[in-house]
């Protein structure tokens, strides 16, 4: 890999000014355990080569010069004017074979060629809060090298969207020295997925995880539709102590076309596990890495890709920080502290004085 | 059992019948082993589980001494000497010649009062573990070193002149009798040592394990084991002894005649005229004393062979060391990575755990950890040193008996009681003394052939797991810890084997998941069918089955938990183990290809 691609699972370190803040996180999260769907970053190297291969971020910012800010219509114009000017605009050969091969090499990795999305990746506070720029620069089940690219562009030109220039002049961000880094991602083919919880919600137990699963997307798991598997795992040595397999009538399949079809299972698999041995601690030990990497109890969202290898396709699709079981959980009443042979009386008293 | 719902109840050892040819087997035991009819009522009342992880065997008559000094003892400590308040010792009695335990509870308005003695008594040994502890080496050396000057020999012709010319007055039959009364003296002396510290140890150890079960519900047993156990016993000793003369060998050039030579014999001749030979023989003699007192049994049988005694077990051992080293494999244990392994579980619970409960958890901890080499290392001393040189004595006699024709093979003195052996030597003295014939070699090569006969005929059945209504949920640590016998593997029992099921269900002992095939091996002269690669499946095994674990690949037992020996050496060796199955032995045949998740304690038959 040269200096404009660099795949999430890299062992170089991710630079944020290099890949933005979007794929600097998913690189990050791939190295510490807990990797999301596989891709690479086509980094601001790669933009900033498109732009300094001729003049043309001197034309943009003599297309920008005396913007009146104020006037919407003619914000918009001058806008389009820039997002045609770089979509217009040949990609240096290098860019683009660099490109084409770390896209290769994904759908290798897939086994075959797989939708992917394509996401902008911002260095800075270039552009508005993420929430707003994700609807405007991601692209879902993206097919083949050729809309690849063009999608590609799509998110380079979103840097010069109307409500981003607006931004940048509102916060008083110089549009000289203005990158981006593009974000190509597998999308996600989920046959099993679920939640996993670093907390046991019963007890408030932290050296537990537990799991619900169920086939397909997760949607039904979480709206309640459908009752998952439901596994209890201990934290330290990921084994599984308890396992509940249920009844998994309905699944969500994605169709490959950006749709999701909802169909009954099969008698055979409704009953069966909806994850191996192997890939429950796989789960279990993305949760865990999610929860040290975050340093607080955590709430994950996975899944099991059907297009990816075994020991790679286990992802996480999303983190975030447990509230409710972290807060309830109350203390535990220890029948005996301490370490003396007063210690050791109350809790042998404890455990044998209680037999039938 | 599939179509009838489950029995709530075992047979009553009354009910069941012995198998053909095996009539008369009570006749064989002490009276007080077995289950008299006049107590039919009150031993029914009581709830009995085979032992078949100590005692898988059918007891020949001299072998219960074994289980009348252990566990008598074992009693003792818990009644008499700490007072531990809920727990008195464990009634045992055989049935159809296999070892049958029933836990003795203290009644609830009486364990109040027995707490301040177990404070003072227990708490003396604690403050001074260690003290106490280097003493018990003492006096347990002292007692084999003792039980090692004991000589069986011929009476001689006439007594020694010096009888006559120092005044004596007394002859050597005198001294025989002594001999024997004293040696099963001391082998009961070290079977009291034996408990001095154990059950104060594993007391340490439920100690910190509560505190675990408290403050991570379901918390595997085995997480627990692994933060406790050490990863250098006084046990693995013999074996790591084997490994360092391997590795010797290799240095030293000799590979080429451990590879062409078998038997210690031959070895050691051929090493003898070879170069480097003679500096391997030095390390090979200091190695034998104490470590071939060891036995690829486990101490309770007369059968058992110990290294010492046959010098082909360990050479056999060395040789396959030998050619192992000449290939590049690394022969140690991974302590280095067992240790590191300790202290990240360890930190890791610990993260989850701040303030007193904390410091709690890590005093605990200390404490076990200083107790708990114990409870490892003993075995070394007792099982396998001190019943080492028990049963040579008892061989050696045995075979002073056979020389005089009271019997027909040199080891058939063990189808006599202990107590039926006094009078065998009162035979002798008597024949001797008065110039005729003793009457025993009339007797006894009959009456040997009717008991063996029996004892046959007993071992071709499996014992019953159990016997009478079990209690409604088995929370005796001690039960779980060491015979691995729960609620759950009881209700197993009673529902029988369900012939369907490709499963077993046991303790998850040592973490890991292999498949492979099945070999069952039901005693250690079977040891040697095993084949690099296989599965050990056993009604239960001996730490001291030490050098097969270098070959297998994981271990399937009968009986057992979390601290059986087979737990305790498969952790140590890093290989899957799932103990306590109730029937893998007879359920899985030599060749089957099984899987063994020793992380679940799940076993399943794949063909």
């Amino acid at each position: 890999m040269g200096i404009y691609t660099f795949p999430f699972d890299s062992t170089e370190t991710p630079v944020h000014e290099r890949l933005g803040g979007k794929c600097t996180s998913l690189a990050i999260m791939t190295s510490v355990g807990a990797p999301v769907p596989p891709g690479f970053a086509i980094t601001t190297d790669a933009f900033d080569a498109v732009m300094n291969q001729t003049t043309l971020r001197e034309h943009i910012l003599r297309v920008l010069d005396g913007l009146d800010v104020d006037d919407t219509a003619e914000v918009e114009r001058r806008a389009a004017h820039v997002r045609e000017l770089i979509l217009t605009q040949t990609v240096p050969d290098d860019v683009r074979h660099e490109t084409i091969a770390a896209y290769d090499a994904l759908m290798q990795l897939c086994g075959g060629e797989v939708p992917v999305a394509v996401r902008s990746s911002a260095t800075a506070e270039d552009l508005p809060d993420a929430s707003f720029a994700g609807q405007q620069d991601t692209y879902l089940w993206i097919t083949g090298q050729k809309d690849v690219l063009q999608k590609v562009r799509e998110c380079w030109a979103s840097l010069y969207t109307a409500r981003a220039i607006t931004y940048r002049a509102a916060n008083k961000i110089p549009d000289e020295g203005l990158s981006m880094a593009v974000a190509v991602q597998k999308m996600v083919n989920s046959r099993t997925s679920g939640v996993a919880m670093t907390i046991d919600p019963k007890n408030g137990d932290r050296s537990k995880i537990v799991i619900d699963s169920s086939w397909g997307l997760g949607e039904l798991v979480v709206s309640g539709e459908v009752t998952p598997d439901n596994y209890l795992i201990d934290k330290v040595l990921l084994q599984v102590i308890d396992r509940i397999i249920s009844d998994k009538h309905e699944e969500l399949v994605p169709t490959g076309h950006g749709t999701v079809a909802r169909r009954e299972v099969d008698a055979e698999r409704r009953n069966s596990p909806s994850l191996s041995d192997e890939e429950i601690v796989a789960v279990a030990r993305l949760a865990k890495s999610a929860e040290r990497h975050y340093g607080s109890v955590q709430d994950v969202e996975w899944a099991i890709d059907a297009d990816l290898p075994a020991g790679q396709n286990v992802l996480l699709l999303q983190s975030r920080p447990e509230t409710v079981w972290s807060q309830k959980a109350k203390p535990v009443h220890h029948t005996s502290s301490g370490s003396g042979i007063e210690a050791i009386t109350k809790s042998l008293l404890a455990q044998m004085g209680s037999r039938a | 059992m599939t179509h009838t719902a489950a029995r709530k109840s075992f047979d009553s050892p009354y009910d069941l019948e012995a198998p053909p040819g095996a009539e008369g087997w009570r006749d064989l035991y002490p009276y007080n082993l077995i289950f008299q009819e006049n107590l039919r009522d009150k031993e029914n009342a009581k709830f009995w589980f085979c032992d078949s992880q100590h005692w898988p065997n059918v007891f020949k008559p001299f072998e219960t001494v074994g289980v009348e000094f252990a566990v008598r003892c074992l009693g003792a400590f818990n009644t008499r000497h700490y007072i531990i308040p809920p727990a008195n010792g464990i009634e045992f009695r055989i049935h159809n010649g296999f070892c049958y335990m029933s836990p003795v509870a203290v009644a609830p308005e009486l364990i109040g009062d027995r707490v301040p003695h177990f404070m003072e008594r227990a708490g003396h040994y604690f403050a001074n573990w260690d003290s106490l502890l280097e003493n018990w080496k003492k006096k347990v050396l002292g007692t084999i070193s003792e039980m090692d000057a004991i000589n069986f020999e011929a009476l001689p012709e006439m007594v020694d002149l010096d009888v006559i010319t120092g005044g004596l007055g007394i002859d050597p039959s005198a001294k025989m009798m002594a001999d024997y009364d004293r040696l099963i003296q001391l082998a009961y002396q070290n079977w009291e040592y034996h408990f001095e510290f154990l059950n104060l140890g594993y007391v340490a150890y439920l100690d910190f394990f509560g505190f675990c079960k408290e403050s991570f519900p379901s918390i595997p047993d085995l997480a627990i084991a692994r933060m406790v156990q050490g990863v250098d016993s006084v046990l693995f000793r013999p074996d790591d002894e084997l490994k360092g003369l391997a590795e010797l060998a290799v240095r030293l050039g000799l590979v080429e005649i451990f590879a062409l030579h078998d038997g210690s014999e031959q070895v050691l001749a051929v090493l003898a005229g070879s170069p480097n030979g003679t500096e391997w023989i030095a390390a090979w003699e200091a190695a034998k004393e104490p470590w071939f007192n060891y036995t690829s049994g486990n101490g309770f049988y007369g059968s058992d062979v110990y290294w010492r005694d046959n010098l082909d077990l360990p050479m056999g051992y060395v040789k396959d060391y030998v050619e192992r080293a000449a290939r590049g494999d690394v022969l140690k244990r991974p302590t280095t990575e067992l240790i590191a392994e300790r202290d990240r579980i360890v930190g890791e619970y610990g993260e989850f755990l701040s303030g007193e409960a904390l410091e709690t958890f890590h005093g605990k901890l200390g404490l076990a950890r200083t107790v708990y080499p114990y409870v490892e290392d003993h075995n070394f001393y007792i099982e396998h040193w001190t019943m080492g040189v028990f049963w040579r004595k008892v061989r050696q006699l045995s075979r002073l008996f056979q020389s005089y024709g009271f019997w027909e093979n040199p080891d058939d003195m063990l189808y006599l009681t202990r107590d039926e052996v006094r009078p065998v030597i009162f035979d002798l003295a008597t024949g001797w003394g008065v110039g005729a014939d003793p009457i025993g070699p009339t007797y006894w090569p009959t009456e040997i052939e009717r008991r063996r006969g029996i004892v046959a005929a007993l071992s071709t059945a499996r014992p019953e797991p159990a016997f009478n209504t079990p209690p409604e949920t088995i929370n005796e640590p001690f039960t779980i810890m060491l015979w691995g016998i729960t609620t759950e593997q009881v209700q197993q029992w009673l529902a029988g084997d369900d012939a369907e099921s490709p499963g077993l269900k046991g303790m998850a002992a040592s973490p890991g998941v292999v498949e492979g095939i099945a070999r069952v091996i039901s005693g250690p002269e079977q040891l040697g069918e095993l084949q690099q690669g296989e599965i050990l499946v056993a009604p239960t095994t001996a730490p001291s089955w030490g050098p097969i674990f270098g070959k297998i690949t994981a271990t399937v037992t009968d009986i057992g938990g979390m601290m059986s020996h087979a737990a305790i050496v498969c952790r140590e060796y890093g290989l899957p183990a799932v103990t306590g199955t109730g029937s893998a032995s007879t359920k899985i045949k030599t060749g089957m290809h099984i899987r063994v998740d020793g992380s679940q304690g799940i076993v399943t038959i794949l063909d």
